[in-house]
């Protein structure tokens, strides 16, 4: 075979592939979206779920969500940004830098059931929280913790450095800097790592299941210390349960929602991008 | 300049009190500087202390349970049967082990094709369809994935394969195989972009087709990034936890082939660490997987760091 044949074949094969990636995720989207949209009524967006009777709903599963992937986001986002502060604008190569540095990369790679038992034995057991919503959006900020930190860490330093320099001959102190020029410039990529971040809480379960808890409250409560199941969380456990004769539908409906929701955060996400570059292009 | 000066000097307010003001207002704002100073040093202190507290704590319950049992009779006992003492993770470590091997022997082709076509390939119209879809498949949740590997993978592997069920090693691969593409795809490309250009036109000038320089170019340039891909994608898939747990069948036993029921140490975790009470060796056998895990994992993370230094003193070398 001529090398040009085998060049043709090869470009061939290398762009089947990527047609081939594009119809798995065409497949997933399309199939959960076909099977699910038509159970998101409005009574099933608005009732609650039940562990005995066919017909619940994901209410309470959706107003957890919300609560709990804020909270955790209210939790980690000063700590993370604080962090990236410090790794941006004052770490000097170092021991303690590379300390850090590795600790980060070695969060980023710990297993997210591995959070779960240590959140588990931390704040449910040894706090004595039990199933909380506070113990479980507070173990989800420590598994969000270094995406953020690194999000944080590169918006801050795209922010041209002319603009510090200006600030600082201004006679401002370098954290005036850092709080007035710096962190406002760098805030479109700021809001992309963060919605990133939040996307990312919204579909975690395994981290959930032994912190937040499989139940939700009888009422509609802003306790955190009451317990917390998440969409995600609910449509593993209706499986694993499989207590219900609608089970099926139920769980059709919640992967519909969780994949809605995470196509609205891919969007905003695109917006925020989008924004920027328009931004950028004002400036250059 | 000297407009300034004597703006400044014709204010009369260099007396005792103005200037105390002065210095004390220049003080306070300096130690608001220092207080946000020491926040920001402790938010970075703050990750270190996390992962050495998830260390201390999953190893504490861990080392409760080589207490009663031997560590080599965890690591390699092939009977996991808690209500007769007997507590052999083989089975699950087995089981990751494979699942993982199995994930990278379909991802890390179809992966390295998508990354060749995204890098080398594509047009800007095509980049605009692959690039969205990549994150995309980055952002399902994995329940849902396991949901869809659940209601789809598993029925079509039942039906062409004859088995009773079709849960097993082979859906569960299958369905890592598609979750770590993302991560796979972005950082190979990422590695064949790295690589200087004028390598790439050295080898075309020569006469080579778009692939010779491909395949054996601008790949072996690439090699160690690409490695760096393939490890993370191994961590990546060696803690996925919901959606193999879903397409498994969660039987505790090494699987005598890729269509029967068999486990991981992460769907073992999951299923169980509710229903264990605390404190007790079945549920302290859990943390001794999770710290299996953990150390894979850190472990995983520093051969990724061996090979990043490897990559730049390559570069530096090419240069």
């Amino acid at each position: 075979m001529s090398a040009k044949r085998i060049d043709q074949i090869a470009r061939w094969t290398v762009t089947a592939a990527a047609g081939l990636i594009l119809l798995v995720l065409g497949y997933i989207l399309g199939s959960v979206l076909i099977n699910g949209l038509p159970v998101l009524s409005w009574h099933f967006l608005t009732s609650r779920s039940s562990n005995l009777e066919p017909g619940g709903g994901i209410s309470m599963q959706i107003f957890n969500t919300i609560y709990i992937v804020t909270l955790s986001m209210l939790i980690a986002v000063p700590i993370g940004l604080g962090a990236g502060v410090y790794l941006a604008e004052y770490a000097r190569p170092g021991r303690l830098t590379s300390l850090i540095r590795l600790a980060t990369e070695s969060l980023a790679s710990v297993p997210s059931i591995v959070f779960g038992l240590f959140g588990m034995i931390v704040f449910a057991n040894a706090a004595g929280l039990g199933f909380s919503r506070l113990g479980g959006a507070a173990t989800l900020a420590i598994l969000n913790l270094p995406l953020i930190v690194r999000v944080s860490e590169e918006a801050i330093r795209a922010v041209p450095a002319d603009l510090r320099h200006a600030s600082l001959a201004l006679g401002a102190t370098k954290e005036q800097t850092i709080f007035s020029a710096v962190l406002p410039a760098a805030v479109g990529r700021l809001a992309t790592g963060v919605t990133l971040a939040a996307g990312r809480a919204l579909g975690e379960s395994a981290v959930l299941i032994a912190t937040a808890g499989m139940s939700s409250p009888r009422y509609l409560t802003f306790d955190p210390l009451a317990s917390g199941e998440t969409l995600a969380v609910h449509l593993w456990a209706v499986n694993a349960e499989n207590s219900l004769s609608d089970a099926a539908r139920i769980a059709n409906g919640t992967a519909a929602f969780l994949i809605l929701a995470m196509l609205a955060v891919s969007l905003g996400i695109g917006w925020f991008a989008r924004r920027l570059d328009r931004r950028l292009a004002g400036q250059g | 300049m000297s407009a300034l000066n004597t703006g400044r000097t014709a204010v009369p307010t260099q007396t005792g009190v103005g200037a105390a003001v002065r210095t004390r207002l220049r003080g306070r704002r300096r130690d608001t500087g220092a207080i946000w100073r020491g926040l920001f040093f402790a938010s970075a202190i703050f990750l270190v202390i996390s992962i050495a507290a998830i260390l201390v704590m999953v190893g504490r319950q861990a080392a409760a349970l080589f207490t009663q049992v031997r560590p080599l009779a965890f690591l390699f006992g092939r009977v996991w049967a808690p209500e007769h003492g007997l507590y052999g993770a083989l089975p699950f470590l087995v089981g990751s082990l494979a699942a993982t091997g199995l994930a990278l022997l379909i991802g890390v082709p179809l992966g390295l094709a998508g990354a060749i076509y995204l890098a080398k390939l594509a047009t800007p119209r095509a980049q605009r369809v692959m690039r969205p879809a990549i994150e995309l498949l980055a952002g399902i949740p994995s329940v849902v994935y396991g949901w869809v590997g659940l209601t789809a993978l598993v029925p079509f592997i039942r039906r062409h394969s004859g088995h009773v069920t079709g849960f097993g090693l082979l859906a569960a691969g299958v369905v890592l195989a598609v979750m770590v593409l993302p991560t796979f795809i972005s950082l190979a490309e990422d590695a064949l972009r790295a690589v200087p250009q004028d390598i790439e036109h050295g080898s075309l000038a020569l006469g080579t087709t778009r692939w010779q320089t491909i395949a054996h170019v601008l790949i072996p340039a690439a090699w160690p990034g690409i490695a760096a891909a393939g490890i993370l994608s191994m961590a990546r898939a060696i803690g996925e936890t919901m959606a193999v747990q879903m397409v498994l069948g969660n039987s505790p036993v090494i699987p005598a082939g890729l269509i029967v029921p068999a486990s991981t140490l992460t769907s073992e975790i999951v299923l169980e660490m509710g229903s264990t009470p605390q404190g007790s060796p079945a549920n302290n056998a859990l943390f001794a997987m999770g710290l299996l895990l953990l150390l894979i994992s850190l472990g995983l993370i520093i051969a990724v760091r061996a090979t990043r230094k490897e990559a730049t003193a390559g570069v530096r070398q090419a240069h």
